[in-house]
């Protein structure tokens, strides 16, 4: 039996404007695992990313997430809880002004000592570290450039190396390649899936892109109207399954390289 | 045409109506506080304004005068110096504190949260206090504790520009972008981190500058306390004021506008070096 990474019971999700943004989930993964979440724009995804992560909080039913229900322990218990987490997001959240070393190392700001996080703001405690996880996708030479300075997939990427220098235990990503060409998009995902199998860690990926999804991920779920629609292995997704849950989108599935802006 | 009359902004009547709205409350302000352009203008006036300003040439610049204007003018700096970086010391944790981009119980929201809106509450009402209250009073009354020279000054400074700055500090990073520092918070990371590595890149330059500002404004505001004894160039002002000697007052007002010019060029280099 293998450890539980996610579960969720009879979860529902509603926004604060009222909208329901995900209607009673039941869905649970294990270590290793690596799951590709696909569906239409607002068909829930980030937000169902954004529960496991520790983000939102569900409005009915429980999440448990390492084998502990987030919203009822402590807060010093969250936040070390949270330190295990890795989340790629879609718009690398890092201010325009700082060097890529520097935002990758802040992958571990949940882990240091504040005395450390203060001393690499002087000199870096770790230039090795970044190096490695930028090398890994192909970015080893922007090391000390400014993020101003990347185009958007070389950001996207420095968002996933900071995921990377985290070595988390439980890997999320929302839509972490739609910035990026088919080659690199391989790359990156590869590299993702490849770091969480060493670390026996699990990996939800939500993307836009269906072809990757069936490429790379042995298990897929597709999310409708904040439904689970359907959750199966890569093999049993056949093609009339997938123009049912794109019907919203008539039917036109999304493929790498074509549409890149969704969430 | 019926058509084409539907296409009006939505928004014309409430913009008008708040344009008619602040009019109708300043100008009954402007008769309060017996605002008059013209009198400025009327013969009378002008003659009073001119012989007060005649007073004032030449500028006093015997060197004996000079040396205690030099020695007066450092004391007012390091006043306005020390009082800023008191008031820095204060505004910071304040300011983090308050900033609701960087509550680590907002997010889901955990269950901690509403004792830390209630945290949050209690003090922005401590930095009213702090800066709703004139730093003259503050220095009138530390004044009365510590006795006459510099001290009740720098405190009365730190005391309300701690309040000032924490406010302003605050404005400033919520009006950053807010999701590095979210997103730093989410992997584990504590406030301090999150500030440090999510909001200070993009926010330092215009915290250099606002504080640098306010130390501008200290330099001003401890001349204001010279009056009631607090040392520095407002000490000498005042008596230069009392003994009628408008060349010693021009002398002083010229140093005070190089110190503001002072302030602007570094304030100038350090955004300089931020970018």
């Amino acid at each position: 039996m293998k450890k539980i990474a996610f579960s969720f019971e009879h979860l529902s999700f509603s926004h604060s404007n009222g909208k329901e943004a995900l209607k009673n989930l039941n869905i649970s993964a294990s270590a290793g695992e690596s799951i590709a979440i696909i569906g239409s724009s607002g068909s829930g995804k980030t937000s169902l990313l954004n529960i496991i992560a520790t983000s939102l909080r569900p409005s009915v039913g429980t999440v448990t997430v390492l084998n502990v229900d987030p919203w009822r322990i402590s807060k010093g218990r969250l936040q070390r809880l949270r330190s295990l987490i890795g989340l790629v997001h879609q718009a690398a959240p890092i201010p325009p002004r700082q060097r890529v070393i520097t935002a990758v190392l802040a992958g571990r700001l949940g882990q240091w000592p504040l005395w450390k996080s203060l001393l690499s703001l002087i000199y870096p405690v770790d230039i090795a570290g970044p190096h490695l996880c930028l090398q890994k996708l192909d970015l080893a030479d922007r090391l000390f450039d400014r993020c101003d300075r990347l185009s958007g997939g070389q950001l996207q990427r420095v968002g996933v190396a900071r995921v990377l220098y985290q070595a988390p235990q439980l890997f999320l990503a929302d839509e972490p390649v739609s910035a990026m060409d088919p080659v690199l998009s391989d790359l990156t995902i590869q590299c993702l899936l490849e770091d969480a199998r060493i670390r026996d860690a699990c990996f939800v990926a939500s993307l836009h892109a269906v072809d990757i999804a069936l490429r790379w991920f042995p298990r897929i779920i597709g999310l409708r109207d904040g439904e689970v629609f359907f959750d199966l292995p890569a093999a049993e997704v056949s093609e009339s399954l997938l123009q049912q849950l794109y019907a919203s989108e008539r039917g036109v599935l999304p493929k790498q390289g074509s549409a890149n802006t969704s969430s | 045409m019926s058509r084409v009359r539907h296409l009006r902004d939505p928004d014309a009547l409430r913009r008008f109506s708040v344009a008619v709205i602040a009019l109708a409350i300043l100008w009954p302000m402007m008769q309060l506080a017996q605002f008059d352009v013209f009198a400025l203008f009327e013969v009378n006036n002008l003659k009073v304004f001119t012989n007060f300003l005649i007073q004032f040439f030449p500028p006093n610049l015997q060197t004996s005068f000079l040396a205690l204007v030099l020695k007066a003018t450092f004391e007012t700096l390091a006043m306005a110096t020390a009082g800023i970086a008191l008031a820095m010391l204060m505004a910071i944790p304040l300011g983090l504190i308050i900033t609701y981009s960087l509550s680590i119980s907002r997010l889901g929201p955990a269950s901690g949260h509403q004792i830390a809106r209630l945290g949050r509450y209690l003090a922005r009402m401590f930095m009213l206090l702090l800066r709703g209250i004139p730093e003259i009073v503050w220095a009138l009354l530390l004044v009365r504790v510590f006795g006459l020279g510099p001290i009740a000054g720098v405190l009365a400074i730190a005391i309300t520009y701690g309040g000032m700055l924490a406010k302003v500090y605050s404005e400033i990073l919520e009006t950053e972008n807010t999701l590095p520092a979210r997103a730093l918070l989410m992997l584990g990371s504590g406030r301090i981190n999150a500030f440090l590595y999510g909001l200070l890149p993009g926010a330092s330059q215009e915290l250099a500058s606002y504080t640098i500002y306010r130390w501008e404004c200290a330099v001003r505001a401890s001349v204001v306390m010279g009056f009631v004894g607090a040392g520095g160039l407002g000490q000498l002002m005042d008596q230069s004021m009392k003994m009628l000697n408008g060349g010693e007052v021009s002398t002083i007002l010229i140093v005070f506008l190089l110190l503001v010019l002072l302030a602007d060029y570094i304030s100038l280099i350090i955004r300089r070096q931020l970018s």
